[in-house]
């Protein structure tokens, strides 16, 4: 066991995992955390926190996932690389660690003009998969970034990265997973997948490379609440494709939330088909509520103790 | 070479403000070329001023001069006269220049008149677009000789985020993404296998402006 996490036990015993996304408040409110994370008690292995997603500023994903940890839940830290240099990082990773987080996901994160801080100076000072490559070596080698340096006490941490489908140009996709791969991760979540075909011939391309017997891929979805949310997203969340039929279909159903839904379910059904897929990571973004439904309806009540 | 462009001319007559008797000095390198600060420039700016203090019942006198390279002392240094005679100095060059003029002339005021952008390249006439940092280690081998560090918002050294759609970038649609640049140009000159490698984390304390301004010394030069 290279963490000891449920995520990491239940994806090396090739359950299939199931993984949630918990955005921190705007502010100190625990009472916004722990709303949200009661939501999601019993219906997923573990809970994803943001970092300052779209560069909005938030809680801290660190301080928001010590929180889940004293509920009892677990929680997969997120870490962008685009607000701290590679001393704050690993200093975090320690303390991370050291409050009991055992999962992590390394992300270059948003740009800063999405966002409320669009003066601040972007850092940058590594990238997603140098980031990788970091936590693993503090992980393995037991040393920091490019320092001899022993890392006092075991950081066990399960390394996670995203992989975007349906970013350009494609064939490079397979390319940047298999960089990402040989960093260090242990487990991927993509992007959301709303355009089936494309995600499932990137799949085999993941596959002709031997990448998901190397790699956990969890596949990525976020069920729609409405037609102008799914015009929304194909128009400005970066490197989210939805095709016109799944368009049409939001645009056109008398109960949007509810087709949203049904989507989703019928999309982590044809997910759990495809060879090499691992687990589901189920971004119900501001709608918690809806998640147990979700995983249930799924069929993939009830969680695993493993 | 050096980009810049004039600062709003509210801005320089705050500087200036409190001034009767100013030189108005320009460069000839590389804010000439950008049409920023070169000799054309340090005329039509110095009319703008005049005009526009006249306007405001405080008239301004400027002398005008325009350096060969304003980054160089000996060129600097023929100023001399002129700043003697002037109560600060406006500087139409980079910020370099100004750099120079203050330490050279240590008792005199000098104010910037422009902004200092960026290293670049001329795109087509009145269009100048970034193409370097000057990061101290180039890596334009292998990058099919486009600047990643320049050239991508988020800095990156393995290839295209997740937000580069359909040959631009996540954060304006009308920014070309570099790494898709610099996969097409990697496939085209036989080399797309350069994707593939990892490149670690850049030595940006050693090599670049974070640990402080950088010096080159060349002792064959300097003996």
């Amino acid at each position: 066991m290279k963490s000891g996490s449920n995520l990491e036990r239940i994806l090396e015993k090739r359950l299939f995992a199931v993984t949630a996304e918990l955005g921190p408040p705007k502010g100190n409110d625990i009472g916004v955390v722990e709303k949200k994370a009661n939501l999601l008690k019993g219906y997923v292995d573990a809970i994803n926190v943001t970092d300052n997603q779209t560069a909005i500023v938030r809680m801290s994903s660190i301080a928001a996932c010590s929180l889940l940890v004293r509920m009892g839940l677990e929680p997969v830290m997120q870490m962008v690389t685009r607000d701290r240099n590679r001393i704050a990082m690993q200093s975090d990773i320690f303390g991370a660690s050291a409050l009991g987080i055992k999962n992590m996901l390394c992300l270059t994160g948003d740009h800063q003009s999405f966002g409320n801080q669009v003066d601040s100076k972007n850092v940058h000072d590594m990238d997603s998969i140098q980031l990788i490559d970091c936590v693993r070596t503090i992980r393995d080698e037991k040393t920091i970034l490019g320092g001899d340096d022993e890392v006092e006490g075991e950081v066990k941490m399960f390394i996670g990265a995203a992989a975007n489908p349906f970013g350009d140009p494609f064939e490079f996709r397979v390319v940047r997973l298999a960089k990402k791969v040989s960093a260090g991760a242990d487990f991927i979540q993509t992007q959301c997948i709303y355009d089936m075909n494309r995600f499932k011939e990137w799949m085999k391309m993941v596959r002709d490379r031997g990448l998901h017997e190397r790699v956990h891929i969890m596949a990525g979805v976020t069920p729609l609440k409405s037609g102008g949310m799914a015009r929304y997203m194909n128009n400005n969340v970066s490197g989210i494709t939805i095709p016109e039929e799944i368009l049409d279909r939001m645009v056109k159903a008398p109960k949007p939330a509810d087709e949203g839904i049904k989507l989703c379910l019928e999309q982590i059904q044809e997910l759990k088909g495809i060879e090499g897929i691992h687990g589901v990571h189920i971004m119900a973004i501001e709608w918690e509520q809806r998640m147990a439904e979700i995983v249930e309806r799924a069929g993939l009540l009830p969680r695993p103790t493993a | 070479m050096i980009k810049a462009e004039q600062k709003p001319l509210d801005e320089i007559l705050e500087f200036l403000g409190p001034y009767n008797k100013v030189l108005l000095v320009g460069c000839n390198a590389c804010v000439a070329v950008c049409h920023a600060g070169g000799e054309k420039e340090v005329g039509i700016l110095a009319s703008t001023l005049r005009a526009a203090r006249k306007k405001s019942g405080q008239k301004l006198e400027i002398l005008e001069d325009c350096s060969t390279r304003q980054c160089e002392p000996e060129f600097v240094d023929e100023l001399r006269e002129k700043v003697e005679n002037v109560e600060a100095v406006l500087s139409i060059a980079c910020g370099v220049g100004v750099q120079t003029i203050a330490k050279r002339f240590p008792d005199i005021p000098v104010y910037p008149g422009v902004n200092t952008t960026f290293m670049g390249e001329t795109e087509e006439l009145g269009v100048w677009v970034e193409r370097c940092q000057a990061c101290g280690n180039c890596i334009l081998h292998m990058t099919g000789g486009l600047c990643p560090v320049a050239r991508c918002a988020k800095q990156l050294l393995n290839g295209p985020c997740g937000g580069s759609q359909e040959g631009n970038c996540e954060i304006k649609k009308d920014v070309p993404c570099v790494w898709q640049q610099i996969y097409d140009r990697l496939t085209a000159i036989g080399q797309v296998e350069r994707m593939e490698q990892f490149v670690p984390a850049k030595k940006w304390g050693r090599e670049s402006r974070d640990s402080g301004p950088r010096t080159i010394t060349r002792e064959d030069l300097t003996v």
